[in-house]
């Protein structure tokens, strides 16, 4: 019998089969490779971690470093306090700041320090970033950057280390109240204690790079005082 | 064997890589062949997933070409073709991680590569399984060694590097050699892209646009 393959009832279930087997083919792969993929997302998050504390590491050795250097990852709220004794790694980039602030505390030669995760706009996309603390919480232990979808050669220089190293040693506030910042690059720097060189040409994606960074340090400011007052 | 690779059968897998490339004569496929060859790697990468896809894609859609109702054709071969793209990105999220960001939404959008579809219109849905994996594979690479050509290129030039090895040396830069940044652009592939088609046709004068 030569099948009609024109009409309606065969289309339909054509549709049909067609659309179960590759359901099920996809659910398959998608299932079996979801611990290699989770994996990779896991480290490639330790490592921009650890990236913000200077420290660069092989991708084998990412995970034990990490493990030897974050010693907690509470999840702090506006008010300072401690919302959960861990889990604060596992918060979703989107999620961080509305309302929970992830903190990682870190042991580095004997010395602590805090790294703030960030989320912020950019030019085209998502940016966001790690700033990481001295115990004394003002002072700035390194920083880094990264982004979705910034324009190549420009917004996206932020995610290179000659960008980042501006940071190190700048304080994230001072008694003006003028918060950690990039200036136009070569300008006159006002505040050099808080003020970094920006990116020529990427003025408004270092605008992002800005109101990230002074909308985090407000929501952490009453984590940072609280423990400032402790020390 | 030697009826595998017949004289028709090596003319189907060679004819994409220059007198019938995708890219240079088509001009299918250009909106990926500009996003993804700032730099080689990704370029290579993109490159060898298109020539899977199409290949394979062409072979399914070859071996069920009798079956499909024709008022639903080209869903089908979208619902192949996608299941395969889909495929394809997790294998790279799970092993090739760090070029899996890099080539982003882009191998997502291979689903709406143009030459994919055009290959299977065109070729798999009237040929045996055999040639149209030959003409997925042709088709593939005929994309992918453009890619390659304008990667290589760019990185040179726009980082002084390939692969992410310097090639540069550091003397040339002492010297007053600066990168050109307008590489690492999507402006830059367009005319780069431009260039090897013009010098591709000058070379091959009996080509007709």
């Amino acid at each position: 019998m030569k099948l009609n393959t024109n009409s309606n009832i065969y289309t339909i279930i054509y549709a049909c089969v067609v659309v179960v087997i590759v359901a099920f083919l996809l659910a398959f792969v998608s299932s079996a490779l979801k611990a290699p993929s989770e994996a990779n997302e896991r480290i490639d998050q330790q490592k921009q971690i650890l990236a913000s504390l200077n420290l660069k590491p092989e991708k084998a050795q990412v995970e034990s470093q990490y493990k030897q250097v974050v010693v907690a990852d509470p999840i702090v709220d506006t008010l300072g306090n401690v919302v959960s004794e861990s889990g604060g790694f596992k918060v979703k980039r989107k999620d961080i700041g509305k309302p929970q602030l992830p903190v990682y505390v870190c042991q580095i030669n004997g010395e602590t320090k805090y790294v703030l995760p960030m989320v912020g706009k950019g030019l085209w996309g998502t940016i966001w970033g790690y700033l990481a603390l001295n115990d004394d919480c003002e002072t700035v232990y390194g920083a880094y950057f990264s982004h979705e979808s910034e324009t190549a050669g420009l917004g996206a220089l932020i995610a290179e280390a000659d960008f980042q190293s501006e940071f190190k040693g700048k304080k994230i506030h001072d008694a003006e109240g003028n918060y950690l910042s990039v200036v136009k690059f070569g300008s006159k720097q006002e505040h050099p204690e808080v003020q970094c060189d920006g990116i020529s040409g990427a003025t408004l994606t270092t605008n992002g790079v800005n109101a990230m960074i002074s909308d985090y340090l407000k929501m952490y400011k009453n984590f940072l005082n609280k423990k400032k007052q402790n020390l | 064997m030697s009826q595998l690779f017949s004289k028709d059968n090596r003319q189907i897998l060679t004819a994409p890589l220059n007198g019938d490339n995708p890219i240079m004569i088509q001009i299918l496929g250009i909106c990926s062949a500009l996003a993804v060859t700032a730099q080689l790697e990704p370029a290579i990468v993109m490159g060898l997933s298109v020539t899977v896809i199409t290949a394979f894609s062409n072979v399914i859609i070859s071996i069920i070409r009798k079956t499909i109702p024709n008022r639903i054709r080209i869903i089908i071969q979208l619902v192949v073709v996608a299941a395969l793209v889909t495929v394809v990105s997790m294998v790279l999220k799970a092993f090739a991680y760090d070029v899996s960001v890099k080539l982003s939404v882009y191998v997502g959008l291979i689903i709406t590569n143009c030459i994919l579809m055009g290959r299977l219109e065109a070729f798999a849905m009237m040929n045996k399984p055999w040639e149209s994996f030959l003409d997925g594979i042709g088709n593939g690479l005929g994309y992918a060694w453009i890619l390659v050509v304008i990667g290589a290129v760019r990185e040179l030039l726009g980082s002084g590097t390939l692969l992410g090895y310097t090639i540069i040396p550091q003397g040339a830069y002492d010297a007053g050699y600066v990168n050109n940044g307008m590489m690492t652009m999507p402006a830059m592939a367009l005319i780069l892209l431009g260039i090897v088609i013009g010098v591709h046709r000058a070379v091959n004068k009996d080509i007709k646009s």
